[in-house]
């Protein structure tokens, strides 16, 4: 299923990010920007740098899995694909089209394509509609011109789809448990028939029976309507299962991109092996951990070279200087580290 | 005699449509320096558990029976005078959200000798000296500079860590983590477990470590209760649960994890979702989700829907469960007969 797509007749990318970058800022507006300094009024701003150059293709057909831990940018690339932040530098395409400098009017088209799924079910539902009101609203915004019977017809199908009695349309979200919302919340995304979905750590939020739940139903979705999704999580074990293709992410930007089975048997970048090994298993011996010295850096400063370089083990001078670039490795992947590049780093 | 003994516990919450139980019949024993793992799901009860052996259950939360005996003494009932001289003292507890469990208008080092001074008759020097020995111990970098800065100013991990210094502070007898690393990251959390370990054997100090992590449970600690709606289901040695789990809950619980199937296929989901406790089916309260309610020659096994199950004895193991009680029954009466 997910091999196939791959192989149709449109090899260009559904979704392409090149050189993103997004930053936000700290220090306020214009006039809290300004200082004293030396006697001199300057004006001072700094920023976090949340993603810094990201480069990503995204085929028809897959699951590209998008792990890091937390501020490694991994949600702000997400929102940006989806439009909800605008990127600092940097583009989004989709379909070949350029959407990131798109009017709200121009959008629209494409949100009805591309759809998302939010890490807490509990907030991504208004407390107020009814789940009728929410299932129909998606609908009746970009099919304007369907009659009542058919929108209402649709929720029917879509609430049926995700396992969800379509009797239960009058009751409110409160009304159900975090699985039952977290259903809910797919349906909405699977009402307007999309083909791509970022889902921004959809299962985090839910117990370990529900989140099984949870993903054998994204999986359906995915081969009943042919989806595609960028899934952005920090739970390896669930990368494995699902992703088709998977990208590590440190400090806003991109170390290693890989097929999963290649990233999982033979991770090349230090920060993916040192991520792999921390996973607990179940397994009888004890972990055979990579200790990481230090922690992630703060992205308001942002290091030299190769942002892992102070924790990195095999660091040397040019890792400190420049910025590795990705580059493709034998096995089908991508990794940006001089190291591996050098053939410094025991696979 | 274990170090700590908890019998027949129950919490009742007092509500407005009557009262909820939250732990019915929980029975569990720690040795000295033993690690136990509790697990489940949100709502099991396991928090509560925790929560309830320092008496730590807020209104309208109450222990409604039971006993709790730790080092010979009977918690249940004492003053809280008397409790107070047991909790952070030689019972420790470690808290999920680091930021919530440190006080943020005093610095680190004001929090750990105000914690000293309470328990010992020390200056506030030999308080310090003893802080920052336990920060050495816990491998902060710069543990000096650590002292006068307020918690706001360390990432999760470092007041993570920060708190196991406290909750070591006084040489326990017993930590209880809840929930410890779920709000780290994974390599932090990683981090904080192998230390957690290692002051633990270090110190000859017990753990219990409630988690809904079966991964880290199995890395840590001896032996694992499992729970539901309430009540322990399993319990028994770590790794002969994880690798033969009696009941089906367990079973279920183990097999949904991702690594348990291959790559692409389905996952096996539990169907369903924990009953609210105030609701809790008849009998068995997991018998709506059981696959094993109906027998293998496919008549039903009434017990499921109506008794609420006891515990049996499978190896070292104890499950909760008619349907394991009925496979040991059929195994132990034909080598009764042959005798």
């Amino acid at each position: 299923m997910n091999s196939s797509a791959t192989g149709t007749a449109s090899t260009a990318p559904l979704l392409s990010l090149k050189g993103l970058e997004k930053r936000f800022s700290l220090s306020g507006d214009f006039l809290e920007q300004l200082q004293f300094k030396g006697g001199k009024l300057v004006r001072h701003q700094e920023h976090v740098h949340a993603i810094n150059g990201v480069d990503l293709d995204i085929q028809r057909g897959e699951a590209l899995c998008v792990v890091g831990e937390s501020g490694c940018g991994k949600s702000t690339v997400a929102r940006t694909v989806m439009g909800l932040l605008t990127p600092s530098a940097g583009e989004v395409r989709y379909a070949g089209e350029r959407i990131d400098n798109m009017s709200g009017k121009q959008l629209l088209p494409y949100r009805r394509r591309m759809q998302m799924i939010f890490q807490n079910p509990y907030a991504s539902l208004n407390p107020r509609m009814t789940i009728q009101q929410t299932l129909e609203e998606p609908i009746r915004l970009h099919h304007p011109d369907w009659s009542n019977q058919a929108v209402k017809d649709k929720v029917s199908e879509v609430m049926e789809s995700v396992g969800i009695s379509a009797d239960w349309g009058p009751r409110y979200g409160h009304e159900f448990s975090g699985g039952q919302r977290q259903r809910i919340a797919i349906a909405r995304a699977l009402a307007v028939d999309p083909e791509f979905i970022v889902a921004d750590e959809p299962i985090s939020a839910l117990d370990v029976s529900i989140q099984a739940q949870v993903l054998n139903l994204l999986m359906e979705a995915q081969q009943r309507h042919n989806l595609t999704y960028l899934f952005i999580t920090h739970d390896l074990a669930v990368v494995e299962h699902f992703g088709t293709r998977v990208a590590v992410m440190y400090l806003g930007r991109v170390c290693e991109v890989a097929p999963t089975a290649t990233l999982f048997a033979r991770p090349r970048h230090p920060y993916t092996q040192a991520l792999m090994s921390a996973i607990p298993r179940l397994e009888d011996d004890r972990p055979q951990h990579i200790r990481l010295e230090g922690e992630v850096p703060t992205p308001v400063h942002l290091p030299s070279g190769c942002v892992f370089h102070g924790r990195c083990p095999h660091a040397n001078q040019r890792c400190r200087d420049e910025i590795p670039q990705l580059i493709a490795t034998e096995d089908g992947g991508q990794v940006a580290c001089h190291g591996v590049e050098e053939n410094r780093i025991d696979p | 005699m274990s170090l700590l003994d908890v019998n027949h516990l129950d919490v009742r919450f007092a509500l407005r449509g009557g009262d909820v139980q939250a732990l019915r019949d929980v029975c569990f024993s720690l040795d000295r320096g033993e690690r136990l793992g509790i697990v489940g799901e949100s709502g099991a009860g396991k928090s509560v558990a925790a929560f309830s052996l320092l008496n730590l259950i807020a209104k309208p939360g109450y222990i409604a029976g039971g006993s709790i005996r730790f080092d010979d003494q009977e918690l249940i009932g004492v003053s809280d005078r008397q409790l107070r001289k047991i909790r952070g003292h030689r019972m420790s507890m470690i808290f999920q959200d680091p930021m919530m469990t440190l006080n943020p208008v005093l610095t680190i080092g004001e929090q750990m000798v105000e914690c000293l001074k309470a328990h010992r008759r020390i200056t506030t020097r030999q308080a310090r000296t003893i802080s920052l020995k336990r920060l050495q111990q816990v491998q902060i970098p710069s543990p000096e500079a650590r002292l006068d800065q307020y918690p706001h100013e360390l990432s999760g991990g470092m007041r993570q860590r920060v708190i196991i210094a406290v909750a070591l502070l006084l040489d326990p007898d017993i930590i209880i983590a809840d929930e410890p690393t779920t709000a780290l990251d994974v390599t932090i959390q990683a981090e904080i477990m192998a230390l957690l370990l290692e002051l633990c054997e270090t110190h000859n100090v017990g753990l219990i470590l409630i988690t809904h992590d079966l991964g880290v449970v199995s890395q840590v600690t001896q032996r694992m209760l499992v729970m539901y709606a309430g009540r322990v289901i399993e319990q028994g040695p770590t790794r002969e649960i994880i690798n033969d789990p009696q009941h089906p809950y367990t079973q279920g619980l183990i097999n949904a994890l991702p690594q348990m199937a291959t790559p692409g296929e389905r996952l096996n989901q539990i169907p369903g979702s924990m009953p609210s406790l105030s609701k809790l089916p008849s009998g068995c309260a997991f018998h709506p989700r059981c696959g094993f309610v109906q027998r293998s020659d496919g008549t039903d096994r009434q017990a499921c829907r109506e008794e609420v199950p006891a515990f049996v004895t499978s190896g070292n193991c104890q499950a909760a469960c008619h349907m394991v009680a009925e496979m040991i029954d059929s195994e132990r009466i034909p080598a009764q007969e042959q005798e």
